[in-house]
């Protein structure tokens, strides 16, 4: 034989997914409500998705190259979906700046600090959120009107937002209704919020996709969604003054976005089904009681975090089912 | 809805190419080498010398204990030598090397094709000849089949399962049997069903071979102890305890045997010796091979002479193409890589792989993503990314205590990894490490 060999262990043949696959089918998911929020709030949305998604990938770059001095791995697509997370969690209105810094945060300080992809606990779009949240809380919580809305005001308040104060004024819930968009507003997307959480239709279509292509399986979505509902539908059969109903926080806020996109991260979520379902209520719970119960009007992406912290003791302790029984 | 084994699994692309060829007699070698150790258990020993003359069918290495096998020559002519020489494991092993002249045979062996159904032997007659053919597991673990027909004492066979399914993609061998020796291998099955004293036996064949299915269906339509069970396509579902599990929903415990639920496993192509071995005084001398790739020419299925050197098979298949980058001996998700073609058939040699460069070639492996599909498609419910990152780090305690040892060596984790991890490579040397530290505790 002219020519040596390949010698190696078996298995000899391999699915055709990869790293890369994956990342850059999220990021084909996202591509629905990545448009609608163009055409919500137009050029914004085009200006802040840029942004975000190059110095995700330019920070990425830098740190690797000079600080870490290893060959950089932006094309591996990670760096982009942390960039169209983060601009999908802020207001399309957020200054240049802000979104930068953002940026730092979330790859340099919520990744590459831990090791880069793989070894990162917490969500890096989500700590640059928070850090955002709590850094600039007013460019984080004004919310731009939508660029189709025929109205001289350039601020709005998100639902959640008009919720949370009307309940703590001690109005009825019935009477904040009208002040409240309609369920089917809600579903398409005619409301105010971060970036790409408007739309909940858009965003379960890039669930189902996902899903048919087998990047994620239906566990966290469906466990952290179902327990929103349960949690709230129970509270909401308590006291439906103080409680709206459940399908209300299903369509607001970030609770599609969170559940979907953001608790279903692969790195910082638990390996089992079952420890899935743990993680997926855990969000669940987490963001129904800040949602009602807590400072913040929204609370998903503090919830996600927690989860994220609680993975590694999920994975140690929650087995799967062995075959033959033995524990 | 078709049966199956609950936990994990993957489906890679079949690519059975040699699926509607007929199996051919290959051509008789001009020399062949046939080893000492081609069954799991001690090597057996050799009876011949340099300058004997054999005959095919003639014993030329005794068992070399309870679990080991007899080996006899395929062919007949002189003895070259006893000495070592390269098998598929890589590693020199002894064999005799016979000079093939002409093609005598035994006396003793009935070489007519016809169908010889009736049989008035009892269990021990039947084991005892099972034995002395030589037979072990066809399906490559290569386990001498006359211990699997005597169980220890205190546990008993209640049925037979008869493993069709053929899950690795490419082979093809025995698929063809089932097909074209239908009616020997129920003699066969009926033959293993008296050897064990039960009254059941399941066929489970994978789906994607309806007409063995139909085949077979149709030649034990008429005898309600045989039963064909049409089996979803999923690998590894011809591993022993997923198959258990699929045909008859019992799970053997970890760390025992099939016999522990009462189930006694053969593959189709160990069923059709057990047929010609008792029927007709025929030892293990041949099985059918696949041989075939992507790039070859003429993907085929032969019945070959033990002891045949695999690049006549290769031959025989159109030759070996240009862009061949890898050659596995079996299937290409347990089978292993050679270096090269001047390795015999054994009995173990369920096909030859040709691979095309390209897909030869390992990728790079990139961090762990943590998706959690290793764990998903482990079949024996363990997870791999943490046996990996424990062997790799050597600490064997934890290994063990995540059930290391329950690992099948099925692939399928490193298979569907998308960061191409090297997933079974450390469970295996984790494997190796811990079943040191066992049996040194025993000792």
């Amino acid at each position: 034989m002219s020519k040596l060999l390949t010698i190696s262990p078996s298995p000899h043949v391999h699915t055709s997914d990869s790293v890369n696959k994956i990342m850059y089918r999220v990021i084909l998911a996202l591509v629905p409500a990545l448009v609608w929020s163009v055409f919500m709030f137009g050029l914004d949305a085009v200006r802040v998705t840029l942004l975000a998604v190059v110095a995700c990938m330019g920070f990425e770059y830098l740190i690797q190259r000079f600080l870490m001095k290893e060959e950089p791995k932006i094309t591996d697509g990670s760096a982009a979906l942390t960039g169209i997370l983060l601009a999908f969690n802020v207001p399309a209105s957020i200054p240049s700046w802000i979104i930068i810094i953002g940026a730092l945060v979330a790859v340099g300080v919520g990744k590459l600090s831990f090791g880069g992809l793989g070894n990162n606990p917490f969500n890096p779009a989500l700590v640059g959120r928070v850090f955002l949240l709590i850094s600039f809380p007013v460019q984080m919580t004004s919310w731009p009107i939508g660029i189709h809305a025929q109205t001289d005001a350039v601020t709005t308040a998100t639902p959640l937002a008009i919720l949370k104060e009307g309940v703590k004024n001690g109005q009825p819930v019935a009477d904040l209704m009208h002040n409240l968009p309609s369920s089917i507003d809600l579903l398409y997307g005619n409301m105010a919020g971060s970036m790409g959480e408007i739309s909940a239709m858009l965003l379960l279509l890039g669930f189902a996709y996902m899903l048919w292509k087998k990047v994620i399986s239906w566990h966290i979505p469906v466990f952290v969604l179902g327990t929103i509902f349960v949690f709230q539908g129970v509270l909401f059969l308590a006291n439906p003054d103080k409680f709206i109903e459940p399908v209300f926080h299903l369509l607001t806020g970030g609770a599609m976005l969170g559940a979907i996109f953001m608790a279903t991260d692969m790195v910082t979520s638990p390996m089992t089904h079952k420890g899935q379902l743990i993680f997926g209520i855990g969000i669940g719970v987490i963001t129904v009681l800040i949602r009602n119960f807590g400072a913040y009007p929204e609370g998903i992406s503090f919830a996600i975090l927690i989860m994220n912290g609680f993975t590694p003791l999920i994975n140690a302790y929650v087995k799967p089912k062995r075959f033959g029984g033995k524990k | 809805m078709l049966k199956t084994f609950k936990l994990g699994g993957v489906h890679p692309a079949e690519n059975k190419f040699s699926a509607d060829k007929a199996i051919e007699k290959l051509a008789l070698p001009k020399s062949v080498f046939i080893p000492v150790a081609q069954h799991i258990g001690a090597p057996a020993q050799a009876l011949v010398k340099k300058g004997d003359q054999v005959k095919v069918g003639q014993v030329i290495a005794k068992a070399g204990g309870f679990v080991s096998a007899n080996i006899h020559s395929s062919v007949s002519g002189t003895v070259t030598k006893v000495d070592l020489a390269t098998d598929a494991s890589g590693y020199p092993k002894q064999g005799i090397f016979i000079e093939v002249a002409g093609d005598e045979w035994e006396e003793c062996i009935v070489t007519d094709e016809t169908l010889v159904e009736r049989f008035e032997a009892d269990s021990k007659t039947i084991i005892d000849k099972i034995n002395e053919a030589g037979i072990v597991g066809l399906g490559g673990a290569t386990f001498p089949t006359h211990v699997k027909l005597m169980p220890p004492p205190g546990s008993k066979a209640e049925m037979l399962i008869i493993n069709g399914v053929e899950c690795e993609p490419y082979l093809t061998a025995d698929h063809r049997l089932m097909l074209e020796k239908g009616p020997e291998l129920l003699v066969g099955i009926r033959l293993l069903m008296c050897a064990l004293s039960v009254n059941k036996a399941y066929i489970g064949i994978e789906n994607n071979k309806k007409d063995a299915i139909e085949s077979l269906k149709k030649l034990c339509a008429s005898d309600a102890s045989i039963e064909v069970v049409p089996l979803k396509v999923k690998y590894p579902q011809g591993g022993e305890k997923q198959l258990i599990k699929a045909v008859t929903g019992r799970e053997v415990p970890s760390g025992a045997l099939p016999i522990a639920v009462g189930a006694v496993v053969s593959n189709v192509g160990t069923a059709f010796a057990v047929y010609e071995a008792v029927q007709k005084n025929k030892p293990l001398i041949e099985r059918v091979v696949t041989v075939t790739g992507k790039s070859l020419s003429k993907p085929s299925n032969f019945l070959v002479r033990i002891g045949t050197p695999a690049n006549e098979l290769v031959e025989a298949a159109g030759g070996l193409p240009e862009d061949t980058g890898k050659i596995i001996s079996g299937g290409p998700m347990m089978g292993k890589a050679v270096a090269s073609l001047d390795i015999p058939v054994t009995k173990g040699t369920s096909g030859i792989l040709i691979m095309p460069d390209p897909d030869a070639k390992r990728k790079t492996s990139q961090n762990c993503i943590r998706c959690g599909r290793c764990v998903t498609v482990c079949p024996m419910g363990l997870e791999p990314f943490l046996l990996m990152t424990v062997s790799e780090k050597q600490i064997w305690e934890r290994a063990e205590k995540d059930c290391i040892m329950d690992c099948i060596e099925c692939g399928s984790c490193s298979f569907t990894c998308p960061a191409d991890r090297p997933l079974l490579d450390y469970i295996r040397l984790g494997k190796g490490k811990v079943g040191q530290i066992i049996r040194s505790r025993k000792k």
